[in-house]
């Protein structure tokens, strides 16, 4: 019998066979009259990334045979539905290591989820003069909410900022912590420069001041490992469709001591313990924040969306995305007048550009007739862009699905876009 | 599909997205307005100098790609003498050309007929729905500016 076990690090990682899970990822185009145009090359999952079979699959599965309305009946669809959704919270759960279901709230996205706790738990908890610490590199999702609040009740919004690789500057935030912190709100990775912050080291400086702390793990969640418990998180967001899942997905992980002195966010079915005009009351967390019909043939394809990135193993996802990422960080910069910006180390796969003396529409629009697809513009981070100096950008950003080739193609067609516009 | 870019980008778009014209703030100005597209951080300031009715002046500065770019510059060359009507049916003229087949083509008053002639080498953005913005944005400004406001109406 041969007891030899295979050294894990020498699988290597069959990305065609993934590719053939992403139906989209097979067609082309700008086809003309009947004329096959080029094969799609995607990089923009940084924005919203493709679904594999397996998700569609599930959706149309629990529609087909299982869909009903959920928590409300006692007959046998409602309860199986039920099931399969309260299935997906613990899904989620072990996928942020968090240590119970209860921690985790079901919202529409990462945006609603930021919007949840600065309603919640920001106008409970903080009031005027109170200091809520940002850094410069925040989605709009990330910046917006606070600013609402800030507006309503007159909290002031500090923002730490970045040096010109993109790496956070620690000293500045911790200077930046003070008696007057009441939350502290940061990405744990940048979508348009790719930097991973330190959350291990975020949370604990925050905490030694008793200070809670929100990380917004858009992108962080779809690159790598989140060990929830392990940064200490008190708050943790993420978005389904970046995660290979459907829209209307979102989720809220919170402490549960946290969550349960937050008063509701929003109100509805569900979310309620008994309703009477004398007095309503609620349910505990994390019903209390889920008011009425959830998305649920959505959380079905995210539970399977999840189940799709365990298959692969996260690991070995993330080792392909850094490959990508070298591979075409060092192509790109082989091209006489390209500028990468963000150049973190340890960066997720997600790489911005510019081309000196072209736009980047123009880029983007060039490229696209290569079937390259980019993002263009500010990517939602107006004020990182502006720190900058460069205004938008082009942004490639890599996936599981993602190949060399691809990677290829896109300095090929940067290449292009210089000799279009002799740049 | 490449021949669809070179109908996008003429060579005349790639000179004036390269060296615009009017490219400056004119001390007596008397009217401006800001064209700014959110989504790609496209942003221009049109200044107009009114006199009776007539745009002796016409000027911009800003930053943006070159369809936006080279628009802007076409615009200033065309807009500058042309009353405020014939400016605004210029206006309209070209927002048909950019968004429009032929044959939908409205009617907005007499409108000079070489400056559309000019103006024909943007139609290539109506392959391109999404740069429709890029050739129009330049243009809203400067309608704005001669309705009296300081920036045009995102639509
Ligand atoms: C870092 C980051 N935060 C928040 C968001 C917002 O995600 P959503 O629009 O799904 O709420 C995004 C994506 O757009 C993002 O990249």
């Amino acid at each position: 019998m041969d007891t030899q076990i295979a050294d894990p690090t020498l699988i290597t990682y069959d990305v065609e066979r993934v590719r053939a899970d992403f139906p989209v990822l097979s067609r082309t185009v700008h086809d003309k009259k009947g004329k096959p145009g080029k094969p799609l090359v995607y990089l923009d999952s940084a924005a919203s990334a493709q679904k594999p079979r397996q998700v569609i699959d599930a959706m149309t599965r629990f529609l087909e045979e299982d869909y009903s309305n959920i928590h409300r009946g006692v007959h046998f669809l409602s309860q199986t539905a039920t099931d399969q959704f309260e299935a997906v919270r613990g899904k989620v759960a072990r996928f942020l290591n968090a240590p119970s279901e209860r921690n985790i709230v079901f919202t529409r996205s990462a945006t609603e989820a930021v919007n949840l706790v600065a309603h919640s738990y920001g106008r409970a908890f903080l009031s005027e003069g109170d200091e809520v610490i940002v850094s410069i590199m925040e989605h709009h999702a990330n910046i917006v909410p606070w600013q609402l609040l800030q507006a309503d009740k007159g909290v002031r919004i500090k923002v730490v900022p970045v040096d010109d690789r993109g790496v956070l500057d620690l000293d500045a935030y911790a200077d930046l912590l003070s008696d007057r912190t009441k939350l502290v709100a940061i990405t744990h990775c940048s979508n348009v420069l790719g930097t991973v912050t330190p959350a291990k080291e975020i949370a604990r400086l925050a905490h030694e001041r008793g200070v809670p702390v929100l990380f917004d793990g858009s992108q962080a969640a779809v690159h790598g490992v989140v060990d929830v418990q392990n940064i200490d998180a008190d708050f943790y967001v993420m978005t389904g469709h970046k995660l290979y899942g459907p829209t209307g997905t979102g989720v809220l992980y919170g402490k549960y001591d946290l969550l349960k002195k937050m008063p509701p966010y929003q109100g509805g079915g569900d979310m309620i313990e008994s309703v009477s005009f004398e007095g309503t009351t609620f349910k505990l967390p994390p019903a209390r924040f889920e008011a009425g019909t959830p998305a649920i043939t959505e959380v079905i394809g995210l539970g399977a969306a999840l189940d799709y990135i365990e298959s692969l193993g996260r690991e070995a996802i993330a080792a392909h995305e850094h490959d990508l990422l070298r591979y075409a960080t060092e192509k790109l910069s082989q091209v006489e007048g390209v500028r990468i910006i963000g150049t973190a180390p340890g960066k997720g796969p997600i790489l911005s550009f510019t081309v000196e003396g072209v736009h980047p529409h123009d880029v983007g629009t060039i490229v696209d007739q290569y079937g390259v697809a980019v993002r263009v513009g500010r990517h939602c981070a107006e004020p990182l862009s502006e720190r900058f100096g460069v205004g938008p950008t082009a942004r490639a950003s890599f996936a599981l699905y993602n190949t060399r080739a691809e990677a290829d193609a896109l300095v090929s067609s940067v290449i292009a876009v210089k000799e279009f516009f002799g740049a | 599909m490449m021949d669809e870019l070179r109908e996008l980008y003429q060579e005349v778009i790639l000179d004036h997205g390269k060296n615009p014209r009017n490219f400056r703030h004119p001390d007596d100005a008397n009217r401006e307005a800001k064209g700014e597209n959110p989504m790609c951080g496209d942003r221009f300031m049109i200044y107009l100098k009114l006199k009776d009715g007539v745009v002796e002046d016409v000027a911009f500065q800003g930053r943006g790609c070159a369809i936006s770019t080279a628009s802007a510059s076409m615009m200033t060359e065309v807009v500058k003498g042309k009353t405020e009507a014939e400016a605004k049916a210029l206006f309209e003229t070209f927002h048909d050309l950019c968004t429009k087949d032929d044959h939908e083509h409205g009617d907005h008053g007499p409108v000079d007929e070489e400056a559309m002639e000019k103006l024909m080498v943007m139609s290539g953005v109506r392959q391109f729905p999404v740069r429709v913005k890029c050739a129009t944005l330049a243009w809203h400004a400067m309608n704005a500016a001669i309705e009296g406001q300081d920036k045009a109406s995102s639509e």
